[in-house]
């Protein structure tokens, strides 16, 4: 106990400018679009190579993966779960596809299995958890540990490589300037944004994460909401694999390897809590792009590689961080 | 504006253990508190009421180190201090029961109440053999029924309350702060609560006691002091003042503040819900009632006797082992709540912290939550509509909020109960259970609950009440079921029965209770 200080007056002596910039403040996307604005700002006149069409091509090129999968890993998080076997997933989704072609069959065919191998996976992560009762942490690290087992069984230790042109398209094909893994990036991220902000289906999600309890109660189906919030972040997992097998040409069998830490690192940076309930994918996406303009900074500043995963866990603990203590500064964690 | 007969008194001469003085404190958009001044001597229960969002549950936040004041200070023995968090106001004496439950859901009875400070054996291990006997006697004075093993998170909310009390209680405190200790305790365990506050009284505690049942106020308190609007009103001797000159000072006008009698309404003569011989291992046994359309239903017992038990398995969130329901002549079998609001019914749960509300999302949000399909079309959401229903409940149950954009965590506990009245309002069910629907909301806005309720049940809705307050249940109730542990032991009409009969069977010592049940069997 310190003593005779006379408490100082808080927030309600300050004047209308700070009410303005609090309620700024209280859209998490704009805390994240400023940070990434004052982190280019900087980076830019360190480099000047940083602001040309080429480099920022590749910086979205860059970070369509990660953005396809950050799409469902929102919705996921917002319905208070969480899937760390997106990254085995994104290779199982390649490396099927790819051995199945290598096998003879049909590419459509090949690449429709590749992709529905994610709502498989999906759908028995979400069960687990929902109807066994596992908690999403063990069940989807036990499905990242075995479904990277698949996907080297299927490749071989090699991977599969000399894919087909034809099926190389589907990454490689430029569409007005862009490559097209960004451009389904783009597709996604606006179609589910717009679809979490306002859609009734995912609107459940948001009570789901908020309150399992009241949600339950309040008839809204809750196992159901979880399942398909499984089911999602596995299917746009499984997608980005098969582009990203097409973009290279080939399958790796590491491929996706660590990729979970970025993708939830982005959805949180970009304002989705880890306790469910909030989150919009626009924010995740510019958590997406801020990581990946952080990551092409480290590389044009010839920062040594290893610094990259420092970063990446940096800025997470900083914008989480941030985050907690304006939080404290609204009262939201006031009341007991 | 009613000036009260009796004048506050003068300010004490014994030095005050505990003393705010002049404290401000606000909030975004809200001036919750306003130079107000508040002491509490030795040995006396000073009692703080209030209307819902008066400022009551600030104050005491602030005198237990949660909130920092804007302004003022607090002292102790004379002594200002400052306290930067609660361990500050734990270390001066200072303990408290809030109102929204603040209990570890997930650990033990015992390991709640010594949560931090368990007792230690040897080695520095926990002796957990220690605690458990200690958590037992903490508890002996409520003679409440659970093991101190149990897990907290799966005790009723009474019992959690009781847990709560008795943590607050073994710490060896100077002030006891009680934030609506009894807002979901029945009659009986209020009584106990109030003989151990008395006992603490008597050796020389100061106990602080908020409640919107001036009863227990004016039953237990030696002086009374009311705020409005943030605003210090006054304190007085209770023995020198009357209810309604309190209520008076608290609403600022005159007001009625008991419950009237029974009034006989009509209802229909269809049956709405029909329930046959429905158990549940270990919480109830062979519950049978019949409830028509535009009845309401009242079930009274102690905590424990099995009614929120019952409620959830109406409302399909447990399974029952055995029996049969029919709602509205069609026989049903509820697997989750899903099925039971598509089939028209509601429930209004008694406990809205951990399963009613949704705290960090927006009033509108939280009334849309029950709602989904009626605030959209063709898939899609339309927040409009659910902010413009939201505003217009706002304004009739009086919610004191600053938008529908609010957070609901930021309310005062009252009002966020009306917000919970209004989430299942806005459904528009044909039955609809109400568990403690007026649950710590003050004075008027339960006459005003009780009108809704009349409303409701005037339109054709079926009405099943849980509630601890009796009054309340003889008030509403055109039938009235007496649980005790888990069974019906007497059916009446309304109006046909006094406290005390109900009290005597919800007991388990009313007179020839089989009698009774089978004499009532259809009470329409
Ligand atoms: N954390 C918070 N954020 C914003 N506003 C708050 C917060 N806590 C309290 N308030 C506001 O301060 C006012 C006083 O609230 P308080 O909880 O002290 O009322 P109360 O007298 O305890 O009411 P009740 O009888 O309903 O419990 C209310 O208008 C409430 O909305
Ligand atoms: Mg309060």
């Amino acid at each position: 106990m310190t003593d005779l200080t006379v408490p100082q007056s808080t927030t309600a002596r300050r004047g209308p400018l700070w009410l303005v910039l609090r309620k700024l403040l209280e859209v998490r996307e704009l805390t994240t679009l400023l940070f990434l604005i004052l982190v280019s700002v900087f980076i830019a006149l360190r480099s000047p190579y940083f602001l040309t069409p080429d480099n920022l091509k590749a910086i979205v090129l860059g970070m369509s993966t990660t953005g396809i999968m950050a799409v469902g890993m929102t919705v996921l998080l917002v319905a208070g779960g969480f899937d760390l076997s997106v990254g085995s997933v994104l290779a199982l989704g390649g490396a099927l596809a790819g051995w199945l072609i290598v096998a003879g069959l049909p590419i459509p065919l090949a690449v429709l299995i590749g992709i529905l191998v994610g709502p498989a996976i999906g759908l028995a992560n979400g069960l687990l958890v929902t109807k066994v009762g596992i908690n999403p942490l063990i069940t989807t690290l036990g499905m990242m540990s075995i479904v990277r087992g698949a996907v080297l069984l299927i490749g071989g230790g090699f991977g599969i490589s000399n894919l087909p042109q034809e099926f190389n398209n589907l990454g490689q094909t430029v569409i007005l300037g862009f490559q097209s893994p960004i451009w389904v990036m783009v597709v996604l991220a606006i179609v589910g944004d717009v679809l979490l902000r306002r859609s009734r289906p995912l609107r459940q999600a948001y009570y789901v994460g908020g309150n399992e309890r009241s949600a339950r109660l309040s008839g809204i189906p809750v196992d159901r909401v979880k399942i398909w919030a499984f089911i999602l972040t596995s299917t746009v997992a499984a997608l980005a694999g098969v582009l990203t097998a097409a973009r290279f040409g080939s399958a790796s069998v590491t491929a996706g390897t660590g990729v979970e830490l970025s993708v939830i690192a982005a959805v949180v940076i970009g304002g989705a809590s880890l306790a469910g309930g909030e989150g919009t994918v626009l924010g995740a996406i510019l958590g997406v792009l801020l990581l990946q303009v952080i990551q092409s900074a480290l590389t044009l500043l010839d920062v040594p590689l290893y610094w990259q995963p420092i970063s990446i866990g940096g800025v997470l603990i900083l914008a989480v961080g941030l985050d907690a203590i304006s939080r404290r500064v609204r009262h939201l964690d006031g009341r007991a | 504006m009613s000036a009260p007969a009796a004048a506050p008194v003068p300010t004490p001469t014994v030095q005050p253990i505990i003393a705010a003085i002049g404290i401000g404190k606000s909030f975004p958009g809200i001036r919750a508190l306003d130079g107000v001044d508040f002491s509490v001597l030795p040995g006396e229960v000073h009692a703080l009421v209030g209307e819902n969002g008066a400022g009551k549950s600030t104050l005491m936040q602030i005198l237990a180190g949660v909130y920092r004041p804007d302004e003022g200070e607090i002292l102790i023995d004379g002594q200002p201090v400052v306290f930067d968090n609660r361990r500050d106001a734990e270390a001066a004496g200072v303990s408290i029961v809030f109102q929204e439950l603040s209990l570890v859901l997930q650990l033990s009875v015992a390991e709640n109440i010594f949560a931090g400070r368990q007792p230690v054996g040897r080695f520095g291990l926990i002796d957990v053999k220690r605690m458990n006997r200690e958590a037992t006697s903490a508890l002996a004075p409520f003679r409440l029924a659970v093991d101190p093993r149990d897990q907290v998170g799966l005790l009723s909310l009474a019992s959690q309350q009781i847990v709560e009390i008795a943590k607050a209680l073994s710490v060896r405190a100077r002030v006891l702060i009680l934030d609506e200790p009894t807002s979901s305790l029945t009659t009986t365990e209020t009584e106990r609560l109030m003989a151990t506050i008395r006992s603490l009284r008597d050796r020389g505690l100061g106990i602080i006691y908020i409640s919107h049942h001036l009863r227990e106020v004016f039953e237990i308190s030696d002086r009374i002091t009311v705020l409005r609007d943030g605003r210090y009103r006054g304190t007085w001797r209770t023995d020198g003042v009357t209810e309604q000159e309190i209520v008076a000072e608290m609403v600022g006008r005159a007001f009625q503040a008991v419950s009237g009698p029974y009034m006989p309404r009509a209802f229909g003569t269809e049956s709405a819900l029909q329930v046959e011989g429905l158990s549940r291992a270990g919480q109830f046994a062979d519950i049978s009632f019949t409830l028509h359309e535009g009845e309401i239903l009242g079930l009274a017992g102690l905590v424990g006797a099995g009614r929120s038990e019952l409620a959830q398995a109406l409302f399909g969130l447990t399974q029952p082992d055995a029996g049969t329901m029919a709602v509205e002549g069609h026989r049903v079998r509820f697997r989750s709540p899903r099925d039971a609001v598509a089939a028209g019914m509601g429930y209004l749960t008694e406990d809205r912290k951990q399963a009613g509300l949704f705290l960090a999302m927006s009033l509108a949000w939280n009334v849309a939550a029950p709602n989904l399909k009626r605030f959209s079309a063709g898939g899609f959401m339309r927040d409009a509509e659910a902010r413009e229903v939201t505003e217009t409940y706002m304004r009739q149950l009086r919610i004191r909020a600053r938008s529908v954009e609010q957070k609901v965590i930021g309310l005062s506990g009252g009002n966020q109960q009306k917000v919970l009245l209004a989430m299942w309002l806005a459904t528009s069910p044909r039955i609809l259970i109400v568990d403690e629907p007026t649950r710590g909301v003050d004075v008027g806005a339960k006459a005003e609950i009780h009108n809704v309720l009349l409303d409701l049940a005037n339109q054709g809705v079926a009405i099943v009440l849980i509630s601890s307050e009796l009054p309340e249940v003889m008030h509403l109730s055109d039938a009235i079921l007496v649980m005790h542990r888990g069974r019906v032991v007497a059916r009446f009409a309304g109006g046909e029965v006094d406290e005390d009969e109900i009290l005597a069977y919800a007991a388990g010592v009313g007179g020839a209770p089989i009698a009774g049940a089978a004499s009532h069997e259809d009470m329409a």
